[in-house]
């Protein structure tokens, strides 16, 4: 195949970006997304150009290091990591744009790689049990109904990709951040501080600039994970509940 | 302590191979004796321990975040001491345990169907092939239960039976169900676990997180541990932190290999480097070889993936009787003209032979010209008796996931075609030597999970890798490192310490360089062609022979490396050519290791297989007079040979037997 | 911007009930008209329950329009600089047709209150009787365009703002649960626009005479 490349190219976190062109050759349907970017990068590499900065790391859609948006699609055309998306997806003569994730709350350090560190604050504003090592019951003491456990699991198998916020319109972290408040909410172990989770999670949320949410789907359509928009919903009455001091 | 010599101590009776020198043998002096299942208790009790008021004089700093340096960074975050934790990737919750699929075990012993601590003990020495620790072995299967109790009580969303009990399977080919499972993700469920525990005692502030951050030298002060050089991946920035302790929980180097199924930024670096600072590396070359994975589909393959190993229950593994029919449509290949080759060769585990053997058997057909698929390497896993048996739907509620992810990669459809499968490096059991305290031979030292080379011997069960990492992260480090940190805190060392100033220099002149040699060859090209020496002479199969011309290779391609490679751009940024040029240098360094490693131990045991050590029937035979060992190497220096430092396995417990599987 | 939203929609329904009594004629109509007013007397001053209404209608326009801005704001400063290439065309639609749908509706309201409500606006003569002003209003055909247009964007935005309501008061929680609530919007969406449209057609074609 043979593809025309337009890629964000930016120096730096405080650099002034642009989309540049690269024609490639040669392209596989057998390789990945990433591996037909590894062939430009040693492409450029031998040209004496720099090679464009982009983030993965297991390649198996499991770690949710690697994220572009592809053709103004998070992830890409399929309903997939960037990282398991094969060229079989493109046909011969495309042109494709790469950008990164776009969004305030996940500044561009350089090229396609963005920081999303504001993911893990939420997650330490409340995004855990608070269950010291050692301190735990047997693992038997706590039964938990094969529903609540599913569903639970639903929210558990977030990547943390933060293909979410770059597919929503309002560049929002609900659908992240209703995963996290379904997966402790739904267990035993996590009634507790389950109320206080929400209220603490959807403060920092705010704090770190993410928009706020308007249903409108976009992050669930492209969350890897099949993750359901259900799950705002279910941090929505969580949250009221806790602004009602209804628990 | 351990009682080692240094080097220039050794006997000096010249090179062995013209390879190493043999230096004096070594012990691990601090595991308790007596009744195997007293010697944790006994150890917890002898370790000193350190009054909460002083933990917070207490600085640690730990290298890496999956199972094993999360849940130790949580651990001692928890008890109150001042802990630093680095990962080279943007989040903690990135590494890659998250990848593990299959489970972990815990002899819980809930199927009532007579699991105990001392059979999962007894199976883990056994299948190691009798190359691991007694007393860290029960100790690992002694703490199984508590990871479980403790992964529980963080939410950790195990699979439930309908009464809301967990569920268990049984893996690997052991005769109990001990395994805890989260569908195929459990290794993402237990790495959130510990990262959601990690991401709390940062906010509560005794932990100080540092994301993409790569250590990239140990600093030693008067033989002690006391730091480490880190560069901001981000600004380029060489920091320097110092620390009563440091903890190497840093995973495997599988990525020596090139591809593997580990994570594009595995490395060995920090251990590498904490080896050339005179920590000595044990059995570098028993790794783990993964029968069912995806094959290679060209010359950009990046990594490989692995497909669970449960497909084998259902899947039968064939190849073409002769070389001419590979290109084939092997639908239209007649039954009298395939060869399943495992169930010719193992009639009674057919397709169900352990890891080792499967891998080593599909290398031998396709060395043979039979393999399947581009370049001929791959062997075909076939599900058209299953279909046919127990109806596509069937076969689709079992491993519709599978047959999907296999269809997503390849782009072939598994219910038509049979699958095409081929080995892959999955596991080092290999890593820098420790003692029962996970303390390395350097004081202040510690190396914890895959890192290091303790419990798994020379072959690595199924679900233990998760087992070992949380045991070590959650339960056995915290335990033994407050003997080391109660001496402690430790006098105080300024940032322009000579010692210090040294190692940030050598990073400083490692990184300079990289950016000014301008070769001609690309970081990734090197280390392609490493790989490819690796896999062909020290991968499934090695020799004598294949071994020594690996040795030749990687020395001439290490001298090509440091002339010729072409790192572009500053290093003032995200580079990640730079980063990748300093993982591979220490790869090429590591190679050579593993290849001496190898062609020193002329034996075969578990992932280790040499051709010269084999039974009438092409069997494993492994030759415990002589090789039951550890082989810990200490660093020679730049160019300087490698010391053999031998540590005894002595077997008080498990009777030595050869495995057969006929 | 739930709970203002949904006040409306109840508003909207009885609105439209209301405009539906003129198939019983225009007197009925006159006296529904008239009872709103007498609402609650003697309890309530004449017309009083209407201007608590009012009231009431006002705050949770002026509370609806704040959420809506505040959204739209905290959006714009969430993504600073655009993607090159926009794949979100379904929902950027969605959220362009609930975000300008919104200000024309606003809009409409102003020219509808100083058409019906004040008499400000006289399209085909000035009558006392609302509805003689309803029938002779819709006798005209561009006054009905108008209001087609308007309760069409209305029923736009009910569409999606009766699901996005539901969501933000954690009405969905399953796949069922998402389903009813998908229900629940198109038909609210539906009998409202059906229901406006009603009259002005009935109106316009001469069934109403």
């Amino acid at each position: 195949m043979k593809l025309t490349l337009k890629i964000w190219r930016q120096g730096g976190p405080s650099a002034d970006g642009e989309m540049v062109t690269y024609p490639i050759e040669g392209v596989s349907e057998d390789m990945s997304f990433l591996e037909m970017l590894d062939v430009l990068n040693e492409e450029l590499i031998a040209k004496g150009e720099e090679p464009v900065a982009f983030d993965s790391d297991c390649r198996e859609g499991i770690c949710g290091m690697c994220g572009l948006v592809i053709n103004g699609q998070a992830h890409g055309p399929e309903v997939t990591t960037t990282c398991q998306l094969h060229m079989r997806s493109f046909s011969d003569g495309d042109e494709i744009s790469i950008e990164p994730w776009r969004a305030e709350a996940f500044p561009v350090l350089k090229d396609l790689c963005v920081d999303r560190t504001s993911f893990d604050r939420i997650i330490q504003a409340g995004g855990y049990i608070s269950a010291n090592t050692g301190a735990a019951p047997d693992a038997a003491a706590t039964l938990v109904p094969k529903d609540d456990a599913d569903r639970a699991f639903m929210g558990a198998e977030c990547i943390g990709c933060g293909a979410c916020v770059a597919a929503c319109p309002n560049a929002s972290g609900m659908l992240f951040m209703g995963a996290k408040v379904t997966h402790l909410g739904e267990l035993p172990q996590g009634q507790p501080e389950r109320y206080a989770r929400v209220v603490s999670m959807v403060d920092q949320h705010d704090a770190e600039g993410f928009g706020g949410c308007t249903n409108l789907g976009e992050c669930s359509r492209a969350c890897p994970k099949g993750i359901p928009l259900n799950v705002i919903s279910q941090m929505n009455r969580d949250l009221q509940r806790a602004k009602l001091g209804k628990h | 302590m351990t009682e080692t010599l240094p080097a220039t101590e050794a006997p000096a009776d010249g090179l062995i191979n013209g390879l190493y020198r043999e230096g004096m043998p070594i012990a691990d002096s601090v595991a308790p004796s007596g009744p195997i299942a007293d010697r944790w208790a006994l150890r917890q009790f002898e370790a000193k321990l350190v009054n909460p008021a002083n933990r917070r004089k207490l600085s640690v700093i730990i290298v890496g975040t999956g199972l094993a340096g999360a849940a130790a960074g949580a651990t001692l975050g928890e008890a109150g001491y001042q802990v630093k934790s680095f990962c080279y990737q943007d989040s903690p919750r990135r590494a890659h345990s998250i990848a593990a699929q299959g489970g972990i075990n815990a002899a819980k012993n809930y199927k009532g169907d007579g699991d105990s601590a001392y059979r999962l003990f007894y199976d883990t020495v056994k299948g190691g092939d009798y190359r691991s620790r007694e007393s860290n072995v029960y100790r690992l299967a002694e703490v199984s239960t508590s990871i479980i109790d403790q992964c529980v009580a963080q939410g950790v969303p195990f699979a439930r039976e309908y009464g809301g009990m967990l569920d268990n399977r049984s893996f690997g080919g052991v005769q109990v169900s001990r395994t805890f499972y989260a569908r195929g993700q459990t290794g993402q469920q237990l790495l959130i676990g510990a990262y959601q525990a990690l991401e709390r005692q940062i906010a509560a502030g005794s932990v100080q997180m540092y994301s993409r951050h790569e250590m990239l030298e140990l600093v030693m002060v008067e033989g002690v541990a006391r730091g480490i050089i880190a560069r901001d991946m981000v600004t380029g920035e060489i920091e320097t932190h110092l620390a009563d302790a440091v903890v190497l929980a840093t995973g495997g180097y599988g990525n020596v290999f090139y591809l593997s199924t580990n994570a594009m930024g595995c490395n060995v670096t920090a251990n590498w480097r904490a080896h050339r600072k005179g920590a000595y590396f044990a059995n570098p070359c028993y790794t783990q070889i993964h029968p069912t994975c995806i094959p290679v589909s060209g010359e950009y393959q990046s990594k490989l993936t692995l497909m669970s190993e449960s497909l084998r229950n259902d899947g039968r593994i064939w190849v073409p009787k002769r070389a001419e029919d590979g290109s084939k449509d092997p639908r239209e290949i007649p039954e009298e003209d395939r060869d399943y080759y495992l169930e010719r060769i193992y009639p009674a585990f057919g397709n169900l032979v352990p890891r080792d053997i499967a891998s080593r058997a599909a290398k031998n057909v396709c060395d043979e010209g039979r393999g399947v698929g581009p370049g001929g390497l791959g062997v075909y896993l076939d599900f058209a008796d299953s279909i046919e048996r127990l109806g596509k739907s069937a076969v689709e509620s079992k491993y519709g996931n599978l047959f999907d992810m296999y269809q997503r990669i390849t782009g072939e459809n598994p219910y038509e075609l049979p699958m095409r499968i081929y080995p892959a490096v999955h596991y080092t059991m290999g890593g820098l030597w420790v003692d029962y305290d996970l303390q390395s031979n350097i004081p202040g030292l510690f190396v914890a999970g895959e890192a290091n080379f303790s419990d798994h011997g020379a072959n690595r069960l199924g679900a233990s890798a998760l087992m070992q990492g949380l045991a070590d992260g959650y339960f056995v480090l915290p335990n033994t490192i407050r003997n080391y940190l109660a001496e402690g805190p430790y006098p105080k060392i300024e940032e322009n310490d000579p010692a210090v100033v040294e190692a940030r220099e050598q990073v400083q002149q490692r990184i300079d360089h990289f950016l000014s040699v301008n070769g001609t060859r690309s970081v990734d090209s090197y280390h392609k062609a490493l790989g490819k020496i690796m896999w062909d002479k020290c991968g499934m199969e090695r020799s004598e022979e294949g071994l020594k011309e690996a040795i030749a290779e990687i020395r001439e391609l290490r001298a090509d490396f440091w002339q010729n490679v072409r790192v572009l751009g500053s290093a003032d940024t995200i580079n990640q050519s730079l980063e990748k040029a300093g993982r591979v240098a220490d790869f090429i360094e590591l190679g050579e290791l593993m290849c001496v490693d190898a062609l020193h131990r002329r034996e075969s045991c578990g992932g280790h297989f040499r051709v010269e050590s084999q039974t009438e029937d092409g069997e494993a035979l492994r030759k415990d007079d002589e090789f039951a060992y550890v082989a810990a190497w200490e660093s020679g220096g730049e160019d300087g040979a490698p010391i053999l430092h031998k540590e005894d396995l002595v077997y008080e417990f498990v009777e030595m037997k050869q495995r057969s599987y006929k | 911007m739930a709970i203002t939203g949904l006040i409306f929609v109840g508003f909207i329904l009885a609105h439209m009930y209301g405009n539906l009594m003129i198939f019983a004629g225009e007197e009925a109509f006159d006296e529904y008209a008239e009872h709103l007013r007498e609402l609650l007397t003697p309890m309530l001053p004449y017309g009083g329950a209407l201007w608590i209404l009012r009231i009431v209608l006002l705050a949770s326009l002026v509370g609806h329009a704040y959420a809506a801005f505040a959204l739209w704001s905290r959006a714009g400063k969430a993504r600073k600089s655009r993607y090159a290439v926009s794949g979100v065309a379904k929902s950027l639609f969605v959220s362009k047709a609930m975000r300008w749908g919104g200000v024309a509706l606003l809009l409409f309201l102003v020219f509808h209150i100083l058409h019906f409500t004040t008499n400000t606006i006289q399209i085909n003569g000035d009558f006392d009787s609302p509805a003689a002003r309803l029938v002779s209003s819709f006798e005209v055909w561009w006054a009905v365009g108008i209001y087609t247009l308007a309760v069409l964007a209305l029923g736009m935005h009910l569409l999606h703002g009766v699901w996005g309501a539901g969501m933000t008061l954690g009405l969905n929680t399953s796949i069922a649960a998402a389903e009813r609530l998908r229900i629940a919007a198109v038909l609210i969406a539906v009998v409202t626009v059906v229901g406006f449209l009603l009259p002005p057609f009935a109106i316009l074609f001469g069934i109403i005479p």
